[in-house]
């Protein structure tokens, strides 16, 4: 999995049926410091996350296996809401 | 699979409910001679690591497999800690 930070949402009338009444958001992801890196990418959110929080994004066929994502065609999903990352 | 060594731990009170009692630990991948590769990731731990420790863990949807019959959503599982290799 990997760390990301909700920067915005993402809105799509027209999609894959099974993609209906999901809810899509834009993250970013960041180091485990906080830093913002890498490209944008759209998540399915499965647990309510909220804009600016850190949130932990299983990717790949991985993400069918979130709650409700069952044959859905997701490649991530938003699957924990970070409240901690501890450094050695 | 791929040599890692972990660097921290990661706490989530809300979470996809499978993923409850599983921990969470950041890893950093490595080369065979212990420098890092690549970015940091989060893995789950079904091997009993600690933050410091040598691990090899296994990417993809079989990295749910550890865990079976529950299906744990992730993607990163810690599958071994390393005592040593040789190259």
């Amino acid at each position: 999995m990997i760390l990301a930070k909700v920067v915005g949402t993402v809105v799509a009338t027209r999609k894959d049926d099974r993609l209906v009444s999901t809810k899509l958001l834009l993250a970013r992801p960041v180091s485990p410091e906080g830093t913002l890196e890498g490209a944008h990418l759209v998540a399915v959110d499965t647990v309510d996350a909220g804009f600016g929080e850190t949130v932990l994004i299983v990717s790949g066929s991985s993400a069918r296996m979130a709650s409700g994502l069952k044959d859905t065609p997701v490649d991530a999903a938003i699957v924990g809401i970070v409240d901690t990352v501890s450094l050695a | 699979m791929q040599l890692a060594r972990v660097i921290g731990t990661v706490v989530c009170a809300h979470k996809d409910s499978r993923l409850e009692g599983v921990p969470l630990l950041l890893v950093q991948p490595i080369r065979q001679d212990g420098s890092d590769v690549g970015r940091a990731l989060v893995a789950t731990d079904a091997a009993g690591a600690g933050t410091g420790e040598r691990v090899f863990f296994v990417r993809g949807s079989e990295a749910a497999y550890p865990f079976h019959p529950t299906v744990v959503p992730t993607d990163a599982s810690i599958i071994g800690i390393v005592d040593n290799w040789d190259v």
